[in-house]
């Protein structure tokens, strides 16, 4: 089955990660700028690391046959430095020209802070000026169900295409709004911190299909890009079709991430081979 | 040996997500009964899922009177 990362933080990760994903079926990932573990002080940390996703990635992702795109943001953890925050910003146009790179993300909140929140509304309203897709990432554990009210309060209060927003990690107690709301939305699989393989099978089963995004994240922390794999298991487990499997994991990132033309990957069709066919 | 902070520290995003795992069964399993029209599930199943409510009291016990994990494996042992 052809599936797609559509959230995958692939510096963090190793050449076998690359190879098993391929062996999986794994046909592209795109990767979203992500915090370094650390705060940077420079803007220029930042200009490189934008380079490296969106130059230099897709190179290693290509020897093992995979498509690799990229976003670019300032992590919502390293929100607390306006300054930082406003320069760096002044750059993603010269990004937003390169032939991988989707949008702006991940931007978010992590503890609702008014920098970050005024940290999110710049880089949407940087996204919408420039027609970019926006990724946001919401809080984990404690802070996840105030977080992810705070981030629709501040889309709330913009101008936004809600088709072209996906928030990022929702869980039982924060997809609907989202959902109601219009956005897109995203699984994000993790062993313990997040939510589980089967937990998102639930969810699917729950609220349907549309508008849902599947993905392991997988960065420098406790994460596995295996966990979409074990994720699509369960769901065909569970007895949903071949089609409806590739609707979910390959054909939805096909659909958001398409909006924006870079993403040149069309959703397929599983048919069958009539005898006629078959035996010409 | 660990202190209880450490101890706390260490297994308390796990055992989240093993309790987490826990509701969404129960969810799932009374999401497929109303699926089903019907008030309970098989009853097979549903003496499996009052084991599993009677775990979830001995696991819940602040003071037991033998450790839980002796008492939840005497349980299972009914099945």
């Amino acid at each position: 089955m052809q599936i797609i990362q559509p959230h995958y933080h692939a510096i963090a990760r190793t050449a076998q990660d690359y190879e098993r994903m391929a062996m999986s079926g794994v046909v592209a990932v795109a990767e979203p700028a992500f915090w370094a573990g650390f705060d940077r002080l420079y803007p220029e940390t930042f200009l490189d690391y934008f380079r490296q996703i969106s130059e230099f990635e897709p190179t290693r992702a290509a020897q093992y046959g995979i498509r690799h795109f990229c976003w670019v943001a300032v992590n919502p953890k390293e929100a607390e430095n306006p300054t930082l925050t406003r320069e760096v910003l002044g750059h993603f146009p010269e990004f937003f020209a390169k032939p991988t790179v989707l949008g702006v993300g991940e931007t978010g909140l992590h503890k609702s802070t008014k920098n970050e929140c005024e940290s999110l509304e710049a880089h949407v309203e940087m996204a919408m000026k420039h027609g970019q897709l926006v990724l946001i990432h919401t809080p984990h554990l404690a802070d996840k169900a105030h977080g992810t009210r705070r981030v629709l309060e501040v889309l709330a209060g913009m101008n936004v295409d809600r088709e072209r927003i996906w928030i990022d990690h929702v869980e039982e107690q924060t997809i609907k709004p989202c959902l109601d709301a219009g956005y897109w939305v995203g699984f994000t699989l993790y062993p313990i911190t997040k939510c589980s393989p089967r937990r998102a099978v639930d969810m699917l089963e729950k609220y349907g299909r549309e508008r849902i995004l599947v993905n392991s994240s997988a960065d420098w922390g406790p994460s596995d890009p295996f966990t979409l794999q074990e994720c699509i298991l369960e769901y065909r487990r569970r007895g949903h079709s071949l089609q409806e499997a590739i609707e979910v994991f390959h054909n939805n990132p096909c659909r958001f991430l398409g909006q924006n033309p870079k993403f040149d990957i069309r959703p397929i069709r599983v048919e069958t081979i009539d005898d006629a066919v078959v035996h010409a | 040996m660990l202190t209880p902070a450490q101890i706390s520290e260490t297994y308390f995003l796990e055992s989240r997500h093993q309790l987490l795992e826990i509701a969404a069964y129960l969810d799932r399993y009374d999401a497929a009964v109303a699926r089903d029209g019907g008030q309970s599930g098989p009853v097979d199943a549903e003496k499996k899922l009052a084991l599993i409510r009677q775990a979830l009291a001995i696991v819940a016990e602040t003071k037991p009177t033998q450790e839980r994990t002796v008492a939840l494996l005497e349980l299972f042992a009914r099945v």
